[in-house]
């Protein structure tokens, strides 16, 4: 290693003046950086810390606030339901996400107007999407409408506010965050693979399952994972289109914010970081996906 | 082998352990905007057995031509035929055909065990039977002991061997194999083309080969059909592609050739008679040239030699006189420049010895050659 490293380091000394006493260029980015630095500092990891600390100094330091989530009814079916949510809504997004990211790069000449149908969402607020959601799934909706006109209900079902409802739209919202990681590792197939397993004697669904299903796996574990970890801070879709009493750890930190309820509140937060980082940390220790995880966050 | 190979192509008219191919007319043009055609009208009898090689220049159809066999592109027009059965209709993965890819395509997600055991498993042989055939494959590739890595644990060498492994373990009854050497340092794969006809030897299959390395064809093949420009310039043995190539595009592309202009003046039974730069030179014609053609006459460098040499036997009866341009003393061998009369330039390689006296530059000489290696193409 250090005979590799010795030219390039001599070199360096060289062209260097040998009485500087600090190493400008390397100073160049970290330079560059610092004002957002700066300002990701003094506006958000400061303001994230003073909210934690809330949960374990406030009115003195104690873990009292953490005590008492063990027995408090209302958080657990909380969380309950925020854990439930979440994974209906990555199994849903894994579901229609897959052969969506098949189809994207399998196809030519269709494959960028493909891009942007997934894309679209993005650039789309959240807020307007819910909001369409609601008009669609409004006891006189289009949905409704539609099933009426197929003769499939008698009469408008309940669907908008709804825990079908939430589902529906946060997977809406958070299919391209399945899709593109996918999308990704399937590209990097080399096609000559499945050429080879078709040579073989392969039929196209024993190709499927043997080969294209394990080799996009990273891909499968970067999209759920970041699915699965973004909705489990989702806010507003649920409480726009969601049932009153179907409540989420978002929804109820932000009630608990509205009280002035600020040590609750900052417990809550706190729990439901943990539960984010504790999945990823997890995560990143299962074999293979450490490494997708990296390569899709490129 | 029970139970396998009665699918696919492995019915009809069978002769042998390896599959005949019958390529009639084959066409491929690959989209209708650009009508070039990357194989052009091309029409091979590959035998039961044989090892057949498609050498060509970039470019020239031989992938293309080889994916039509395998199934991996569809013919515009013609026909392919395996054992005498059309399997133009046919997905690939019913065609039963060995295939070696340039880049090996070993699944990166399997170990060389399950690699070589893949074929099997899609043909539903049972596990100790397989664990059985794997074993004799990796043996019969010299690499046993291998089984448990994965494929990016092993050198480019041995990534062909599972390859190759891989593509005979279902004992195909052909072997189709796309410039498997191609990416291998020159020691590695002078090493590997004999094992590769080794192999041949041993199963007794139909071997299909593709490459651009004229010496890897002419040392491995039974036969050899020159591709150019989507066509098949020449078919024929190692020997009748060097010796009596059909035409210029051969004689230029395997190994080196001379070409003199000359004027048709006569024949003597099928040895055509043509003056060039002043002399009447020999050369074998299977046509009937009139005389007063002006035709091309090839010829290779190392057949030739200084007429004032010593010979056994009678002297050849072709003859030039030439000025020396160039002499390169390379080792084994000098190569000499020469210019006939007014501008042909020859090139002339005679063994080097310490018993020949070297040729200086400026020099005149006369040359002479015999007329069984003289070619009109
Ligand atoms: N998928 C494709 N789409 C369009 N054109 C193609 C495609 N594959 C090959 N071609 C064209 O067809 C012609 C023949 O290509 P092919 O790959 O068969 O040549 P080759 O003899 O194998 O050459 P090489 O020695 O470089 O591998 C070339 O002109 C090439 O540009
Ligand atoms: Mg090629």
């Amino acid at each position: 290693m250090s005979e590799v490293v010795q030219p390039a380091s001599l070199a360096l000394a060289v062209s260097r003046p040998k009485t500087s006493p600090f190493d400008w260029r390397r100073a160049v980015p970290l330079l560059l950086a610092a004002p957002l630095l700066i300002y990701m500092l003094v506006f958000y990891a400061l303001p994230v810390v003073a909210m934690l600390l809330r949960s374990v100094n406030d009115p003195t330091w104690t873990l009292s606030h953490y005590a008492t989530l063990l027995d408090d009814v209302v958080f657990q079916k909380t969380f309950w339901i925020t854990i439930n949510t979440s994974v209906t809504v990555t199994l849903g997004c894994l579901i229609l996400g897959y052969p969506v990211a098949m189809g994207l790069v399998r196809a030519k000449s269709m494959a960028p107007f493909i891009l942007v149908v997934i894309l679209l969402p993005f650039w789309t607020s959240v807020l307007v999407r819910s909001y369409a959601w609601m008009v669609l799934l409004g006891r006189h909706g289009l949905v409704n409408e539609a099933l009426l006109a197929l003769g499939m209900i008698d009469r408008p079902i309940r669907i908008l506010n709804t825990p079908l409802a939430t589902q529906i739209a946060m997977i809406h919202i958070l299919l391209p965050y399945m899709i593109l990681p996918i999308a990704n590792a399937l590209r990097q197939i080399d096609p000559s693979l499945i050429r080879a397993a078709s040579g073989l004697g392969s039929t196209p669904f024993m190709t499927f399952r043997q080969v294209i299903l394990p080799l996009s796996m990273s891909g499968v574990a970067a999209g759920t994972l970041l699915t699965f970890v973004l909705a489990l801070g989702f806010y507003i879709t649920p409480a726009m289109v969601g049932g009153p009493r179907d409540i989420t750890l978002s929804m109820l930190i932000a009630q608990q914010v509205d009280q002035l309820n600020w040590a609750y509140a900052a417990t809550l937060s706190a729990v439901l970081l943990a539960t984010a980082l504790a999945i990823l940390a997890v995560a990143r220790k299962l074999p293979g996906v450490g490494n997708a995880f990296r390569t899709s966050m490129r | 082998m029970t139970g396998m190979g009665t699918n696919g192509a492995g019915s009809g008219p069978v002769s042998g352990r390896g599959a005949s191919v019958t390529l009639s007319n084959l066409e491929k043009t690959y989209d209708r905007a650009n009508a070039a055609k990357a194989v052009d009208g091309v029409s091979l009898d590959i035998r039961s057995g044989e090892f057949l090689t498609m050498l060509g220049p970039s470019g020239s159809g031989k992938t293309t031509t080889l994916m039509m066999i395998a199934g991996f592109e569809t013919p515009t027009a013609g026909d392919i035929a395996i054992d005498g059965k059309s399997v133009v209709a046919m997905p690939p993965y019913r065609r039963n055909i060995g295939m070696v890819f340039q880049n090996y395509a070993l699944f990166p997600h399997l170990t060389v065990e399950e690699n070589v055991g893949f074929p099997l498993k899609q043909r539903g042989v049972p596990k100790a039977e397989r664990a059985k055939l794997v074993a004799e494959a990796l043996e019969l590739v010299h690499l046993p002991g291998y089984g448990a890595r994965y494929p990016r644990q092993l050198s480019g060498g041995q990534q062909q061997r599972v390859a190759v492994a891989r593509a005979v373990v279902f004992r195909p009854r052909l072997l189709l194999m796309d410039e498997p050497l191609g990416a291998l340092d020159k020691q590695l794969r002078e090493n590997l083309q004999l094992e590769m006809r080794r192999l041949h030897a041993d199963l007794g299959i139909t071997f299909i080969y593709v490459t651009h390395d004229q010496e890897e064809a002419l040392t491995m093949s039974d036969r050899i059909a020159v591709m150019n420009d989507g066509k098949v310039a020449q078919v024929g043995s190692p020997e009748d592609l060097y010796d009596r190539p059909d035409n210029r595009f051969v004689a230029g592309f395997i190994g080196e050739s001379n070409f003199l202009p000359a004027v048709v003046r006569g024949m003597e039974d099928n040895i055509v008679i043509a003056e060039c730069e002043g002399a009447l030179i020999r050369a074998l014609c299977p046509g009937r040239p009139a005389s007063g053609e002006k035709v091309t006459l090839t010829t290779r460098p190392e057949r030739l030699r200084f007429a004032d040499g010593v010979w056994a036997g009678t002297p050849p009866q072709n003859r030039l006189s030439v000025t020396v341009t160039e002499a390169v003393f390379a080792g084994e061998r000098c190569r000499y420049m020469l210019q006939a009369g007014d501008g042909t330039s020859i090139v002339l390689k005679e063994p080097s010895s310490a018993t020949i006296r070297r040729r200086a530059v400026g020099e005149r000489a006369e040359i002479a050659w015999s007329v069984a290696d003289t070619i009109l193409v």
